[in-house]
């Protein structure tokens, strides 16, 4: 595997990555969106969108990605996750419902769209975290430094060199 | 079983054999990405679009992306090592063994796309003419997975949280503990 200054050595790797990053996470959205009609849902999106993510990493460096995403908002947004997904369903209870029974949120909806709307704000949740979780195990990977036993080796993936937990 | 499932499936087989021998790390990391867009290619032909949409994107994607950061931190060859006679014959008759008592075990499975298998009339008709007027969805398998079994759904995010903070606490150290010692850049 290269390090990423001879990654930048490579147009077309980086014209080819300029191109697909932005509608690779446009297709995550998409199936996050609309997971309820077509193909998808939250799980889905959040794996595609963290994949186009570590694309635009591979071929920029992680600390370009560091700056868009920091590592802290990783991890804050896979507790939010879970937490959004938990709190549908104690709304859901203070609504007069049983713990994630959609239906009780009908009074929040115009018509009788509990259940989409349930459903929409838990996939939701799904995504988030499953996306910042990827997230975070790759950047858990590429801060990883080999022990140092005189042995020179490449840089971890992504990383540019002489960065990482010392 | 329909030609192009077929050759998918040859594909896969020789891939994973070609996996399996290869002391190559590098190379065999790559190969286990084809292996999983092969096996995804296969869930679209199964009309199983969303299991493949995961597979190419975890399977084929992140956990090779893992297995070179893992594979940067190692060599990039696997360690020869010399084996006894046992050891070297062990493997191969377990794997013969577990791969013939599973063959066996398919010969009770009904056929490929088999339209009376058990599976499409117990529970499936019910799903299919209920779900719209019950959830006012079209996806049965979203409306199944996020509202009938929002509980099994709502574990699993657990699970995953629950795997990204063990992964982070093993490898990565958490945020917080970094800021503590105040040695890190990066917030």
């Amino acid at each position: 595997m290269r390090p990423p200054s001879r990654v930048r050595e490579m147009p077309i790797l980086r014209v080819v990555a300029r191109a697909l990053v932005p509608v690779i996470l446009l297709f995550g959205l998409y199936v996050q969106f609309h997971g309820d009609f077509g193909p998808g849902g939250g799980f889905q999106a959040g794996v595609i969108f963290a994949a186009g993510l570590i694309i635009f990493a591979l071929t920029f460096g992680v600390e370009a990605l560091r700056q868009v995403v920091p590592v802290v908002l990783t991890e804050r947004l896979m507790a939010a996750g879970v937490l959004l997904y938990g709190a549908v369903g104690v709304l859901a209870m203070f609504l007069g419902g049983e713990f994630l029974n959609y239906t009780a949120l009908d009074p929040l909806t115009t018509g009788h769209h509990g259940q989409h709307l349930g459903i929409i704000a838990i996939e939701l949740g799904v995504g988030i975290a499953v996306a910042a979780t990827i997230m975070r195990v790759y950047y858990a990977f590429v801060k990883r430094r080999p022990d140092g036993d005189g042995e020179t080796r490449e840089p971890a993936l992504g990383a540019e060199p002489g960065e990482g937990t010392p | 079983m329909p030609p192009v499932e077929l050759l998918l499936m040859l594909l896969l087989l020789a891939t994973v054999i070609v996996v399996a021998r290869l002391k190559d790390l590098f190379a065999a990391a790559m190969l286990t990405g084809i292996a999983s867009l092969l096996a995804a290619g296969l869930f679209v032909l199964m009309d199983a679009v969303d299991v493949a949409f995961t597979e190419a994107a975890v399977g084929a994607g992140v956990s090779t992306v893992l297995f070179l950061g893992a594979l940067s931190l190692t060599s990039r060859r696997e360690k020869q090592q010399e084996r006894t006679r046992i050891l070297r014959i062990l493997p191969i008759v377990i794997v013969v063994a577990t791969g013939a008592a599973l063959i066996y075990g398919t010969w009770d499975m009904p056929a490929y796309g088999d339209p009376d298998a058990v599976i499409h009339h117990h529970l499936a008709p019910d799903l299919i003419a209920e779900t719209e007027n019950k959830i006012h969805i079209p996806n049965i398998v979203t409306a199944i997975l996020a509202s009938f079994r929002g509980y099994d759904t709502f574990g699993e995010v657990v699970v995953i949280f629950t795997a990204g903070v063990g992964v982070a606490l093993l490898l990565g150290g958490l945020g917080l503990r970094r800021r503590g010692s105040g040695t890190e850049e990066e917030s």
